[in-house]
């Protein structure tokens, strides 16, 4: 899958839990724009491992803040 | 022309240094919102006096004790008493050293021998607090590349044991046995993997589905290691908790407790029938570099954990005041964390953080104990008053306990 093709896919998976409807650009941060609470990211991020049949890990989550960040991840992530 | 860095270190002087407790402003803020409200500390309370395992003096109140966790009541246990007594008198006030120097005294191995007995298991290890417990344990059990996969709603000694070990740590949506086996499937084959479950959940007091999810963990080759810290001495069919109670204990390779609810004194143990348990003793950090605990809890530990053994009027007392609260509450119209009661933990849900510290407050000025918990350490953003019930509670009190709660609930304005 090219980081397009990931992107494409974690935009489609972000619009339920993007309740104000933020414009999501590669520096959207989770945390600060986007109010993302420790639940939404349990749930945001298992809806990404489900789709990508991958593990994102605490110790990997930790290093991720935006958006641009997370694509780029999970598609070294499903590549591997 | 003055030196630069000596001018660099002039203006680091004159505003002094960068204030690390800067960070916990807002928590600071909270607290004295709180507060600024009019009302009693939650976080600040002082028992003057302890006048039997459920009342107290508290904040200058005679009070009833329902958040202690003090569930079988072994803390004023005569039995319990005298034998650390004795040990205080014949061995001192404390040990002064690691359990591996000169801090193993007899009643440190006979307390071991008493988990032993008590759990049936071949290995025994006793630490200064059940939190070094799970550190020390989980730490040392899974470190780099290695994976534990837990549950989201797990203790912060576990996610602290995670953290120090530097393990991947793989975090599964509270008692989701699909979401536990999902990502089992997806972690890489050969990996070392300890899952790490509970068996009653603290903050809700909800059980886990431990016979499905020790099964999986099994199924791919993962080892487990089952924290009982809220169900020893009156879950399953010896007490040993809800492994055995679901009948998978045999297969659970670890079992973590703790002396501080039940057994009523201080420390935490694992257990464990792996034949290579022994050499923990002498690489995890927590049990080597601290001291020991002092003789005198060593045996009334003991003398407690071989009393629990043999208490089957005392459990069913406890169940029953656990069904009269659960089953009260719910008749006054509180909403509770579990739908019917699973342990000796009822969670009573508040409306918000402002509401539960008003509802705490007026509970006490009953003159009733509980615990007020709130985020992070509550599931999902929560305010709960957490009560635990105790077998010494007698059936008097739980209901004088409801009519508190009502009465503080209508003043309020919760129910």
């Amino acid at each position: 899958m090219t980081p397009a093709e990931v992107d494409e896919r974690i935009r489609t998976l972000i619009e339920p839990f993007n309740k104000k409807g933020i414009a999501i650009e590669d520096s959207t941060t989770f945390a600060g724009d986007l109010e993302f609470d420790s639940l939404t990211v349990m749930d945001f991020v298992a809806a990404i491992e489900d789709e990508f049949d991958i593990i994102i890990s605490m110790n990997q989550q930790a290093e991720i803040e935006t958006y641009g960040q997370l694509v780029s991840a999970v598609h070294k992530l499903q590549d591997s | 022309m003055s030196d630069p860095i000596l001018k660099a270190a002039d203006a680091a002087a004159v505003s002094g240094p960068v204030d690390l407790l800067a960070k916990f402003d807002p928590i600071i803020q909270t607290r004295e919102q709180l507060l600024a409200a009019g009302v009693e500390d939650p976080f600040n309370l002082v028992m003057e006096q302890v006048l039997s395992p459920t009342r107290a003096i508290c904040n200058g109140r005679d009070t009833i004790l329902l958040g202690t966790y003090n569930y079988m009541g072994m803390t004023f246990d005569p039995d319990v008493i005298a034998a650390g007594k004795q040990a205080m008198e014949e061995f001192g006030a404390g040990t002064t050293g690691s359990r591996v120097l000169n801090g193993t005294f007899r009643d440190h191995r006979d307390v071991e021998a008493a988990l032993r007995e008590f759990y049936a298991m071949d290995h025994a290890m006793v630490f200064s607090t059940g939190y070094q417990a799970n550190l020390g344990i989980i730490s040392t059990l899974a470190g780099k590349g290695d994976y534990i996969i837990l549950d989201i709603d797990s203790h912060a000694s576990i996610y602290d044991g995670c953290a120090m070990g530097r393990a991947e740590v793989v975090p599964f949506k509270h008692n989701d046995i699909e979401a536990l086996e999902k990502r089992l499937k997806r972690i890489p084959e050969g990996a070392g993997k300890l899952v790490v479950l509970e068996g009653v959940y603290s903050m809700m007091g909800d059980v886990a589905p431990l016979k499905e999810m020790v099964r999986i963990a099994k199924a791919h080759a993962a080892m487990v290691l089952v924290d009982e810290a809220h169900s020893m001495g009156f879950i399953g069919e010896h007490g040993r908790g809800v492994a055995e109670d679901q009948g998978v204990i045999d297969d659970v390779d670890f079992i973590i407790g703790t002396f501080s609810k039940s057994v009523g004194t201080v420390g935490g143990f694992c257990v464990s029938n792996h034949p290579k348990f022994e050499v923990l003793r002498l690489v995890c950090r927590p049990y080597v570099f601290t001291a020991a605990l002092p003789p005198a809890v060593m045996a009334s530990s003991a003398t407690s954990i071989r009393k629990l053994m043999h208490n089957g009027n005392k459990r069913a007392h406890l169940w029953e005041n656990s069904r009269t609260l659960h089953q009260g509450l719910r008749d006054l119209g509180f909403k509770l964390g579990t739908e019917e009661p699973q342990s000796a933990i009822i969670a009573v849900i508040m409306p918000d953080l402002e509401k539960g510290a008003m509802m705490w407050e007026a509970l006490l000025k009953e003159g009733l104990y509980v615990n007020l918990a709130r985020p992070p350490a509550t599931p999902a953003g929560m305010t709960l008053l957490r009560c635990s019930l105790c077998a010494e509670h007698s059936a008097e009190q739980v209901q004088t306990i409801l009519g508190m709660f009502e009465r503080a609930g209508k003043a309020i304005g919760i129910i």
